[in-house]
C-alpha cells in the first residue's frame, strides 16, 4: 500500500488547531502536531508560576491536545528568532504589542522548513476567516501563504470550502467538500464540532495564545524598553514580566515584589543576577531591583517594599538590601502609606 | 546502551520539554536521561510528552524543591 500523505499541524493548544488536525486525520492523512515555544506563549509555565493557579491541574495543552489525537507534538524553541518578528513587525501589531499577522506567517514559515526537513507534504493550521481581527481575515490569508513561503502547502481545513484549492486537495490527499465552512468569531461551529468528536475538557483561552495579546504585559514591556533604551530582551526578562507586582518609582530602577508563595519562590532563582531586598525584622515578600539603585533610591525602594510587609504598620522596619556579589547592607525605614505609592509608578 | 543526564533546574515549562526532547534525539533505543528540574509542571508535562512520543517512564519523584524523571528512549 501506498504510504499516506504526511501533514504536520499548528497546535496551539486551543480547539481550533485540535478540531483542523482531526478532520484531516479523519480523511487519512498521517498528521504529527508542531508548537512553537516563542517565550510569551501563555501555555503552562505561569501556572507554575503562581500558586492560587495551581487548583486546576498543570497541564501543556498543546501536549494534551496531541495526546488526545493520538499524534507526535514536537516543541520548536523559537525565542531567538522570534524577537526579529516582534521587534520589527512588517504588519504592525495588533490592539497590544501583538505582531499577530507577522507571527502566523513567522510560525507557518517554521513549519515548512520542518515539512521539508522531515519529508512531510503540507502543513495545516485551525485558522478561520473571520476570527481573530488581525491575522485571520479573508486578506490576510494568502498573506501568510505567501510570506511564509508555504503558499499551497498551506491548508486550512476549518475554513477551506472558502479558499482557493490548495496542493493536497489538487494531488488527491484532501477531498475539498470534506473541508469545513466556518467563519467569523462564532465559536458555536467549534463547540458542536467537538461535541461531535467527543473532545471535552479543551483549553479556551481568552485573546490570543500570548502574552502579547494581554495590555497589562505589552504596559510591562514597552517600559522595559523605554527604561534601557533598547528594546533587546532575553528570556528572563519577558518571564519576570508574568511575575508580581512591577513598581517603577524613578525612570532607572524597578521594584519586582512577589505577590504569594509560588511567585516569591519563582523570583527567589534570580537573587544572584539582581540587586533585592529582603525583610529581615518582618516578615515580607523578595523584593528584586531592575536597573541600578543608588543609596537613596535604596532607601526608597526599601520604604516601599516595607509596604508590602507584615511590618506595613509598624514605625519601623528592617530590610537587607543585597547586591549582585552577595554583599549586604541593612536599612531601617518607615513604611511607606498606601497613599505615597503613586498610582503611575504602577508599571 | 548510555544512561544521561540532563539539569533543566530553574527552567519553566515547556523548557525542561523542549531540552529532553532535543537530547532524547540524540539518544538510541533502551538509553535512559535523568532530567533534573525546579518547575513542578514538569511532573506532568514530561511523563505527557513521553506517552504521544512512545517512551517510557521509569521514575519521577519530587524531593523540596526539585523534580527528578528517569525515563527509557524506545
Ligand atoms: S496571539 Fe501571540 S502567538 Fe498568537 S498569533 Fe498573535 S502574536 Fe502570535
Amino acid at each position: 500500500m501506498k504510504n499516506p500523505p504526511k501533514a504536520v499541524a499548528l497546535i496551539s493548544g486551543g480547539l481550533d488547531s485540535m478540531l483542523a488536525a482531526k478532520v484531516v486525520m479523519d480523511q487519512g492523512v498521517h498528521v504529527e502536531g508542531i508548537n512553537f515555544f516563542t517565550g510569551f506563549c501563555v501555555e503552562g509555565h505561569t501556572h507554575a508560576i503562581r500558586k492560587h493557579e495551581s487548583a486546576k491541574p498543570k497541564r501543556n495543552n498543546a501536549l494534551w491536545v496531541a495526546e488526545q489525537l493520538g499524534i507526535k507534538l514536537h516543541i520548536v524553541d523559537v525565542i531567538e528568532p522570534y524577537k526579529q518578528v516582534l521587534l520589527n513587525p512588517t504588519h504592525g501589531y495588533g490592539s497590544n504589542m501583538n505582531p499577530c499577522l507577522d507571527c502566523k506567517s513567522f510560525m507557518v514559515g517554521k513549519a515548512l522548513e520542518w515539512t521539508q526537513a522531515n519529508g512531510f507534504d503540507f502543513i495545516l493550521t485551525g485558522e478561520v476567516i473571520g476570527q481573530r481581527p488581525m491575522s485571520q481575515r479573508a486578506d490576510t490569508m494568502p498573506v501568510i501563504q505567501r510570506e511564509s513561503g508555504a503558499g499551497d502547502r498551506l491548508l486550512r481545513p476549518l475554513c477551506g470550502k472558502y479558499l482557493p484549492p490548495t496542493l493536497p486537495e489538487r494531488e488527491g490527499w484532501i477531498d475539498r467538500d470534506k473541508l469545513l465552512d466556518f467563519t467569523g468569531r462564532s465559536r458555536k461551529p467549534q463547540i458542536a464540532l467537538a461535541a461531535k468528536y467527543g473532545f471535552k475538557d479543551y483549553a479556551t483561552p481568552a485573546g490570543g495564545c500570548c502574552f502579547l495579546t494581554d495590555e497589562t504585559y505589552s504596559r510591562k514591556l514597552v517600559d522595559l524598553w523605554q527604561a534601557r533604551g533598547s528594546r533587546e530582551y532575553e528570556l528572563d526578562d519577558i518571564m519576570l514580566l508574568k511575575v508580581g507586582r512591577h513598581i517603577r518609582p524613578r525612570p532607572h530602577f524597578k521594584l519586582i515584589v512577589g505577590r504569594e508563595e509560588g511567585e516569591n519562590n519563582f523570583l527567589e532563582g534570580y537573587r544572584k543576577q539582581f540587586v533585592h531586598l529582603q525583610h529581615v525584622s518582618h516578615m515580607g515578600p523578595l523584593v528584586l531591583i531592575d536597573g541600578d539603585p543608588d543609596a537613596n533610591d535604596l532607601q526608597l525602594a526599601a520604604e516601599i517594599a516595607a509596604r508590602f510587609g507584615q511590618g506595613r504598620d509598624a514605625p519601623l522596619v528592617e530590610l537587607e538590601a543585597i547586591d549582585k556579589n552577595g554583599d549586604k547592607h541593612l536599612l531601617r525605614v518607615k513604611p511607606m502609606g498606601a497613599e505615597q505609592i503613586m498610582q503611575e509608578w504602577y508599571v | 546502551m548510555s544512561a544521561q543526564q540532563l539539569d533543566a533546574r530553574r527552567l519553566l515549562c515547556p523548557m525542561p520539554v523542549i531540552r529532553a526532547q532535543d537530547k532524547v534525539k540524540q539518544l538510541k533505543s533502551g538509553d535512559t536521561l535523568e532530567i533534573i528540574c525546579t518547575d513542578p509542571g514538569a511532573l506532568n508535562d514530561i511523563p505527557a510528552w513521553c506517552r504521544i512520543n512512545g517512551h517510557k517512564v521509569l521514575l519521577t519523584e519530587q524531593i523540596g524543591g526539585e523534580v527528578r524523571i528517569v525515563i527509557e528512549v524506545q
